[in-house]
């Protein structure tokens, strides 16, 4: 039982990235009709935001301090960020130490303009192409801006911590009455779920109350139609892109102290979300966050060892034999509708 | 006995009963035309036909076999061709490309694996599908991309590649719906003659009265989902209650 | 010849005219001299490319034709692999019994997961290959690892049975040959300051890659290689000619499982070991590219695909900052400090953002690929700047010639 629950809060920190990921990636499929395969480098992107940010609140100068020698005998050198420096050693170290959480601030204009920018550029002109043209530029766009991150920060890993605040660990198991530490779940992997589960939200309620919401829901259903009406649809949509690019650099932000940050995990996440978003059914938004969280607990349930013990490296394959067999018994993923994509 | 029999055929969508009780006799030799309003369920009678559509109740026989359960590849087999709406052809490939494919089909069934086959050493069915081309006067389009021919032409192209199969039964759908009166007056013109020159039965769903009344031998009427009437074309004329059944839907429009 | 139109035989004669130079056309500059770098790496880069022409024609057949576009193809490349390393664990050094087990086995493999994957199409299509390759990579790291020797690869020890070629002397590993003639045996001649180098490997792998080429041929042109392009164009008017499209296209999958069985094969003939890496996702979507590059479709279009990019690949990943320096010291320095931080970006390291690039503006402004940039520069030097009509078709290989199907 224990080992159960386990798992389940073990899988929901993966399932909301993979929910958070997917449901970008229908947004933009459900809107502009694009098969967006560098969603997962904007999820890169953003955890490279966090890497960034918390780079910036650490720039330092070095004070030679005469009193303090270091092993070598010569006058210690002193590194002092310049934010404590400026605001004082304690309300500067919580910034530096608040580096993640502040950068949900700092990279939603970032993954706009960055959505924006690839709408306007690239995207805009591949509407009217085959599907096959749309993943073939946008895999190359990946390419490039994997590329680049690993120019400005290199091929290895950049750990990013959670805040202090943040650091231990919940005893789930005592507070519903277990053993002590048999249920323990990192805080951050918590704060990661209600994140995620807030952020769906938002874009959900966003798109079911608000005008604008409704237009793009209406044009996701039948963007002619609406089209007809006079209604700029166009305009929205490149607003979609962005709140897409939004949603999964977030995701990223966030992310970044679960799995610090290198150049391939978009590429990494990206394969595995299109699998989601496929068994969630194309274009609808529900089934990309059912099947995100669906496909991250059974890989969740799939790593223990009394399972593995029974069918070895059943982890390893869960999510594509899951995928496989969704698609067969229903062809049209889990809550698809008729006719998308399949020309 | 006709070729094609269809008893008390009846298909339900959710909650619109799109079929009620539907029966139709074509008999050979014969141009059996298919009228109605909008949504009298001429599509999905059609539909029911060649096997895109099952049928809830009734049967379907032609020549004595029953359709029902049968995917369309195999009933086509069967000797029933169909012309589309929108002309339906192979739009990447050459007219006489789009020819010798029927050929094939006719020869060889639903799959073979010639893959080591030459196309030039197929002269019988290259001389088939030239004949049949000459006969609908295309033969001179034979290297045209046919994505790039004029709605005419394309249509003119599916006849063709309908013919050439030589089906019992041709199955037209609409077959001048959004043409040019001028391509409409080719396209009659092309039927009439294919109706005197093969033995060939040919049911034909169609809008334009024109069309109807200049080709057919018997015609149909339905109305939701119903057959009203079937008479001969000038009986249908002066009857009361097609031309309520055509006024009604004037009204709701 | 050999039942080829006139055109396509002096297509084939060029392709092997070309190949049997290859050692010579590849070396244009002499050694040590400042252009050698742009000497293509021979033998190895020969044969990679005669290789992945294989699987990259192979997968035409499939995507170019039917339109169905694979994300999974390299796990047939990986199981041809380990196939071919069983059979000269177990049997002989010979690569021809090799060989033909990499096709057959990958050619199984094709018929089961293609009969699966064939259930839908469109992405839903694209996504089941992508998946049941990538459970091929894991499994091949995880449970399968009696079988594929896991992380580290299959590979030959001396204590193998090889049945057929008897004990084994010595203590160093036995190489691959045919009928005795090692594979990495070479022939060097030194003429005009230069040292071409005749590899049995890389004549090996081109003929069988011109055999593959001349087979993709007969193909295209034959009534079955219409009925794939058929597919392609419209599935609704083929069911209702009576034609039933989806075994047609698992034999084009199968066709194309085999050919990619065959490159794995030949891969581990040239080098024989075996890893799961052969399988991963990233290695489909190369083979994806290099088709979309050369021109999806065409006949030439993979073969050329497959070239630059393997050539490029080599290129590019060989010019570091010194060689860089070496070509622009000519500009002044603040000038030169800028192009070669620019140049420097792009080559070495930076290959794959070259790749990135190339092919973002290749499936932007050229969608048939090299082969319609090649047809467009000669159409225009033909014709002037002359305006093409819009029937005028740019691309013999979406009409081939239907007027001479009939003498």
């Amino acid at each position: 039982m224990e080992t159960i629950l386990l798992q389940l809060l073990n899988g929901l920190d993966k399932g909301s990235a993979y929910a958070l990921i997917a449901l970008g990636l229908t947004l933009i499929f459900g809107t502009l009709g694009v098969v967006n395969f560098a969603h997962g480098a904007i999820f890169m992107i953003g955890a490279f935001c966090a890497v960034t940010l918390s780079r910036i609140l650490n720039w330092s100068f070095e004070t030679i301090d005469p009193e303090k020698l270091d092993f070598l005998g010569n006058p210690a050198k002193i590194k002092t960020p310049y934010v404590e420096a400026w605001f004082g050693p304690e309300f500067g170290g919580a910034l530096i130490d608040w580096a993640v959480p502040l950068a949900i601030l700092f990279s939603i204009p970032i993954m706009i303009a960055v959505g924006f920018a690839m709408e306007r550029g690239l995207i805009k002109h591949f509407y009217k192409r085959p599907h096959a043209d749309q993943i073939l530029v946008t895999f190359g766009l990946a390419i490039v801006l994997q590329e680049v991150i690993k120019y400005f920060y290199g091929a290895n890993p950049i750990s990013t911590p959670a805040p202090d605040a943040f650091k231990g660990s919940f005893d789930f198991g005592a507070m519903l009455g277990f053993d002590p530490n048999m249920i323990i779940y990192p805080y951050w992997r918590l704060i990661y779920f209600g994140f995620a589960a807030v952020v769906i939200g938002a874009v959900f309620s966003f798109l079911q109350f608000t005008t604008f919401g409704m237009v793009v829901r209406a044009g996701m259903a039948d963007r002619e139609t609406v089209g007809l009406l006079g209604i700029n649809i166009d305009r929205r949509f490149t607003f979609m892109f962005g709140l897409a690019a939004a949603v999964a650099g977030l995701a990223g932000v966030m992310y970044a102290p679960i799995l610090s940050p290198n150049y391939h995990m978009g590429m990494d996440f990206l394969v595995l979300c299109f699998v989601v978003v496929v068994v969630g059914g194309m274009g609808s938004l529900p089934g990309a966050v059912a099947a995100g969280f669906l496909l991250g607990i059974l890989e969740s349930f799939a790593s223990m060892n009394a399972i593995k013990s029974i069918l070895p490296g059943i982890d390893q394959i869960i999510i594509y034999l899951v995928a496989i067999v969704i698609l067969l018994t229903r062809p049209r993923g889990l809550m698809g509708k008729k006719g998308v994509m399949e020309e | 006995m006709g070729i094609l029999e269809v008893k008390g055929v009846g298909k339900r969508f959710g909650g619109l009963q799109a079929l009620g009780d539907v029966n139709l006799s074509v008999q050979e030799n014969t141009v059996h035309a298919i009228i109605g309003p909008n949504g009298a369920g001429k599509s999905t009678l059609l539909n029911c036909l060649v096997g895109k559509l099952i049928p809830d109740t009734g049967s379907v026989m032609f020549n004595g076999n029953s359709v029902l359960g049968r995917k369309p590849h195999e009933i086509n087999q069967m000797g029933i061709s169909r012309v589309f709406q929108t002309p339906e052809i192979f739009g990447d490939l050459t007219v006489m490309e789009n020819m010798m494919i029927p050929c094939f089909a006719k020869r060889d069934g639903s799959f073979r694996l010639h893959a080591v086959e030459k196309m030039e050493n197929e002269r019988d069915l290259i001389a088939k599908a030239e004949a049949m081309l000459d006969d609908v006067g295309m033969l001179e389009k034979r290297d045209m991309i046919a994505s790039s021919m004029s709605r005419g032409d394309k249509r003119r192209l599916e006849i063709a590649m309908c013919l050439v199969q030589e089906p019992k039964l041709l199955l037209l759908d609409e077959p001048t719906a959004g043409m040019a009166r001028a391509d409409t007056n080719n396209t009659i013109a092309l039927l009439k003659e294919i109706k005197e020159k093969r033995d060939i039965t040919i049911a034909i769903i169609e809008h334009d009265m024109h069309v109807v009344f200049s080709l057919a031998d018997r015609i149909t009427v339905l109305a939701q989902g119903t057959p009203l009437v079937e008479d001969t074309p000038d009986n249908i004329k002066g009857n009361p209650k097609v031309k309520e059944a055509y006024l009604g839907e004037t009204q709701q429009v | 010849m050999l039942g080829l139109n006139k055109k396509d035989t002096t297509f084939l004669l060029i392709v092997i005219a070309l190949t049997i130079a290859t050692p010579i056309i590849l070396q244009p500059f002499a050694e040590g001299s400042e252009l050698a770098q742009f000497n293509g790496g021979y033998p190895d880069l020969m044969q990679k490319i005669a290789i992945f022409g294989i699987f990259a024609v192979g997968f035409n057949i499939l995507f170019g034709l039917t339109g169905y576009l694979s994300f999974g193809h390299a796990a047939f490349l990986g199981i041809g692999s380990y196939a071919a390393v069983w059979m000269m664990k177990l049997l002989t050094m010979n690569v021809i019994p090799a060989i033909l087990l990499a096709m057959i086995v990958s050619g199984l493999f094709a018929a089961a997961i293609g009969y699966v994957s064939l259930r839908r199409s469109g992405i839903y299509f694209s996504i089941l290959t992508l998946a049941f390759a990538q459970m091929s990579y894991k499994m091949a790291y995880s449970v399968l690892t009696p079988l594929t020797n896991g992380e580290t690869g299959l590979q030959l020890s001396l204590d193998d049975p090889r049945i057929l070629d008897g004990a084994m002397e010595g203590t160093s590993l036995p190489v691959t040959n045919i009928f005795g003639i090692a594979m990495n045996s070479s022939y060097k001649l030194e003429a005009l300051g230069r040292v071409f180098t005749f590899n049995v490997g890389f004549y090996f792998c081109a003929l069988i890659a011109i055999i593959a080429f001349y087979v993709a041929i007969r193909l295209f042109r034959s009534p079955f290689g219409m009925m794939l392009r058929a597919v392609k164009s419209n599935q609704q008017r083929m069911t209702y000619t009576g034609l039933d499209p989806k075994p047609y296209t698992l034999a084009a999958f199968v066709i194309s499982g085999m050919y990619a069985g065959l490159a794995g094969g030949l891969l581990a003939a040239m080098d024989p070991l075996a890893g799961a890496d052969r399988m991963l996702w990233t290695a489909s979507g190369e083979v994806v590219i290099m088709t979309i590059l050369g021109g999806a479709g065409t006949l030439m279009g993979p073969v050329l695909g497959a070239g630059v990019i393997k050539y490029l690949e080599n290129i590019f990943s060989k010019i570091n900052e010194t060689v860089l320096h070496g070509w622009f010291h000519w500009l002044p320095d603040g000038i030169e400090d800028v192009v070669i931080w620019v140049f420097a970006r792009f080559t070495g390291e930076g290959w794959h953002l070259t790749l990135g690039v190339t092919f973002m503006l290749v499936v932007t402004f050229l969608p048939g690929g090299l082969v319609e940039g090649l047809k467009r520069i000669s159409t225009r030097i033909k014709h002037g700047s002359q305006k093409r009509d819009k029937y005028d078709d740019p691309d013999p290989e979406h009409r081939p010639e239907a007027s001479k199907h009939v003498a």
